[in-house]
């Protein structure tokens, strides 16, 4: 008895000793940084604050979506960063999918071409560096775009030129009705599938869900413009010569070099590994299923539908997230090409400014670890409720 | 189209010949138009010669569509790109695209090329100028690491090589040697050849590496430092001890979490406020650190995938035969583990190489940043295009070695099993 109660106890100490030595290891490194990062900033007459953070910024930056000039503070400035860095994301994970989705499913097609050029599209995209493929875009193949006298016209409405591109701006009137008739029209799509569901369950009545979908989302906007006043006008660019060989563009919204670049690359770059994912999330269904489908009567488009596609998705979807999560951090390479994002406009120019190095790549870390950690909590989520319930 | 004809099996004597050559005109008059800018359907409206070459393709591969044929070549033909109407469409644009874009690239790449000379002024062509290249090569593969040193980094890097070589060929006991060589060994000798500073060597302070020399220094130093620290890593998140366990999963977690472009303007601009006043960490050492602990963590989860995969068994059985935590980790279950994620350890290499050029944030020029340097001189302005391209193919063939590489091996290490 006493003996057994020692084994316990001797575990239990074992267990703890490298545990205890660990944690104070690792605090006397803190603690030890801590101090030393206060005697430097003591030497330097700095003192650890995020006051800094509602002074006057007194820089400017080039492409901003909210109002923005030197007059805001460093907060607004640090916001608009963020805005930069969430829209090129946005951007790079829209058109990567696309890509990702179109070369992925290539890459299984039975013609023998196209599956050898969408291989060989995944080879070379996904073995060249991003930040290489970004510099090309930018310096090489940006930089052969003519000047805005002789920029490439789409139809007289929009214009690529060397100093960016040049497309229509939208002018709404009333735009909060014609946002409320979108949300309004989502929610009865909402209700009108739940509704089909529960029919097609309960009775067995198929109603199409898809056309009814679509032409309550064109209906409902439509409505809005016919009789609660929105209206949509468009601002074309018109080139103007501002001296005898200079000209630019006003009107319309600017599209900067730097940002075609960036979501150039990282769309092209971050679809090799998407289409990656879905062939191997199409691969990965067995061919069991699909017969087994089939057996049951299903015609082609129903066994895609109804069989592969919910299993390949449970399959594409984990990787595929991380992947965006990828894009959203592969963003950060703006910095090269002095597109203003978080990192440019907040880790550079503002840490040039203030000195507070600590205090900004803290937050700047943190902006981006709040949103892995979101992304990666919302996944563990999401695969607990898709994962395979096995009775 | 079916209704109009629709070509069998007994009229393959009529039909395939007119097929195949409709095709043929159709690729022969894409081949003229793109090599030799000369339209052989001058004589049709433009729109309609403009899609003439379509229509003829089509046309003939249908022509040709004969299932079961009993021909052997034709059968595989229409099985691999004309099973279908689409699939004939898709085909057909591919290789007009691909005949299309030869010329072009063909003339920037070779024909109007220029090789010769050793100034822009050489340049008189309009494609690419390879004389840029030519005369920053040495630059572009040593940095700013003095001309008359060079042979230091050659033999540093032959050395490597001739033991790596040669480690394949000699007996399994002495390969271990080999091995341990190359772990513990090597690198630092190596390193000390290159910077120099003692044994008569001239001192070659980091600032001037740079190339892509630097590129391979760093990889391969990350390389041999990532790895033990992320399979601790892993076994910490696997631990049984909450403290270990929790200090591994915040350490993964943090690194994973962030770019490593703010790694490194941490080890740049926050990690000196960390040290005593006047410390000074060589800017190459610093970070070789952050690269080093940004890859183990993703390293770290891969080996963890390692780790989950293999069944309780193994691990119960290690234990009955008496092994301690280490003994079982270090000779059943690390071996193992690490087999079954070669895969995902490759790819984390690749990430790290394909991660080097990122150091440009610091000041530190490898092959990317040398280009960037040699465009912007005065002397070269606008050769961003061949820089780029240069870089991009060097970093292209070693990417895709590597990955080759891997896929071999991990094909070799499957039939094993």
């Amino acid at each position: 008895m006493n003996l057994k109660k020692l084994n316990i106890e001797n575990k239990k100490i074992r267990d703890l000793i490298p545990q205890v030595l660990t944690v104070l290891a690792l605090l006397s490194v803190i603690i030890y940084f801590a101090i030393n990062a206060q005697i430097n900033m003591g030497n330097r007459g700095i003192s650890f604050g995020f006051g800094f953070l509602n002074q006057e910024a007194s820089f400017d930056i080039t492409f901003s979506m909210i109002e923005y000039d030197g007059s805001h503070s460093y907060g607004r400035a640090f916001l608009v960063g963020l805005l930069n860095t969430i829209l090129v994301s946005v951007i790079g994970i829209f058109f990567a999918t696309i890509i990702g989705v179109v070369v992925g499913i290539s890459r299984l097609s039975d013609n023998y071409l196209i599956a050898k050029v969408a291989e060989w599209y995944v080879e070379i995209f996904r073995n060249i560096p991003l930040i290489l493929q970004i510099f090309f875009w930018y310096f090489a193949a940006l930089r052969a775009l003519p000047l805005p006298e002789n920029g490439i016209s789409f139809n007289d409405i929009s214009f690529l030129t060397i100093k960016g591109w040049y497309v229509p701006k939208f002018i709404w009137t009333n735009f909060n009705i014609f946002l409320l008739s979108i949300i309004t029209a989502f929610i009865a799509i909402y209700f009108i599938n739940s509704y089909a569901t529960k029919q097609r369950e309960q009775f067995g009545k198929q109603i199409p869900t898809i056309i009814i979908s679509l032409a309550t989302l064109i209906l409902i906007p439509l409505i809005t413009f016919l009789f609660l006043g929105v209206s949509l006008t468009f601002e074309y660019p018109v080139l103007k010569q501002l001296s005898p060989t200079v000209f630019t563009y006003e009107g319309g919204v600017s599209i900067i070099p730097e940002l075609i670049a960036l979501a150039l690359a990282l769309s092209m770059y971050t679809a090799t590994f998407i289409a990656e994912n879905v062939r191997a999330g199409i691969l990965g269904v067995g061919k069991g299923q699909k017969e087994a489908a089939a057996s049951i009567g299903l015609n082609k488009n129903q066994i895609l539908k109804l069989v592969v596609m919910p299993q390949a998705l449970r399959i594409i979807i984990p990787p595929t997230t991380n992947q965006y999560l990828n894009l959203t951090k592969n963003s950060s390479l703006a910095a090269a090409i002095a597109y203003p994002d978080i990192v440019l406009v907040f880790a550079g120019t503002a840490l040039m400014q203030t000195g507070r190095a600590i205090e900004i790549i803290s937050i700047t870390m943190l902006t981006y670890l709040t949103l892995s950690i979101s992304i990666s909590i919302f996944m563990n989520w999401y695969n607990k409720k898709m994962a395979i319930k096995e009775k | 189209m079916n209704f109009i004809v629709k070509p069998s099996k007994e009229s393959i004597k009529t039909y395939v010949p007119i097929g195949l050559s409709l095709v043929f005109l159709s690729f022969f008059d894409v081949f003229v138009n793109a090599f030799f800018n000369f339209n052989l359907m001058e004589f049709l409206p433009t729109q309609l010669s403009y899609f003439l070459p379509l229509i003829l393709g089509f046309i003939g591969f249908h022509l040709i569509r004969i299932e079961f044929s009993g021909v052997r070549s034709l059968d595989i033909l229409n099985k691999n790109i004309n099973s279908n109407n689409f699939n004939a469409l898709l085909t057909l644009l591919t290789i007009f695209i691909i005949i299309k874009s030869i010329p072009p690239m063909l003339d920037w790449f070779i024909l109007d090329a220029n090789f010769a000379g050793n100034s822009k002024d050489d340049c008189t062509g309009d494609g690419a100028c390879w004389v840029f290249i030519k005369v920053w090569f040495n630059r572009f593969m040593y940095g700013l690491y003095p001309d008359a040193e060079q042979w230091r980094i050659n033999t540093a890097f032959l050395i490597l090589f001739a033991v790596v070589g040669a480690s394949f060929f000699v007996s399994e006991k002495l390969k271990k040697y080999f091995i341990l060589f190359l772990i513990f060994v090597f690198p630092f000798l190596g390193i000390k050849l290159i910077s120099g500073g003692s044994f008569g060597l001239e001192y070659v302070e980091s600032a001037a590496w740079g190339g892509l020399s630097l590129t391979f220094i760093i990889s391969a130093f990350a390389i041999l430092f990532c790895f033990p620290i992320g399979v601790i890593l892993a076994l910490g998140r696997r631990s049984s001890l909450p403290a270990i366990k929790y200090i591994s999963i915040g350490f993964i977690e943090l690194w994973r979490g962030v770019p490593l472009i703010t790694v490194l303007f941490m080890s740049a601009v926050m990690f000196p406020m960390f040290l005593p006043d006047g410390t000074f960490i060589d800017k190459l050492i610093r970070v070789l650190i952050a690269i080093t602990l940004f890859e183990a963590a993703y390293m770290a989860e891969v080996v963890r995938g390692g780790l989950q995969a293999l069944p309780k068994g193994q691990y119960e059985a290690a234990k009955s035969l008496g092994m301690g935590y280490w003994r079982m980790n270090a000779l059943i279950i690390l071996p193992q583990a690490l087999k079954l994620v070669i895969p995902g350890i490759a790819n984390t290499l690749l990430a790290l190489v394909k991660d080097t050029p990122l150091i440009f944030v610091v000041g530190l020029m490898e092959l990317a940043g040398m280009i960037g340097l040699a465009k912007t001189n005065p002397k070269w302005l606008g050769m961003a295009m061949e820089g780029y391209v240069f870089a991009g193919l060097v970093f292209w063939i070693i990417c895709y070695a590597m990955s080759r590489y891997s896929q071999n091996l991990e094909k070799k290490l499957s039939t094993e099993r």
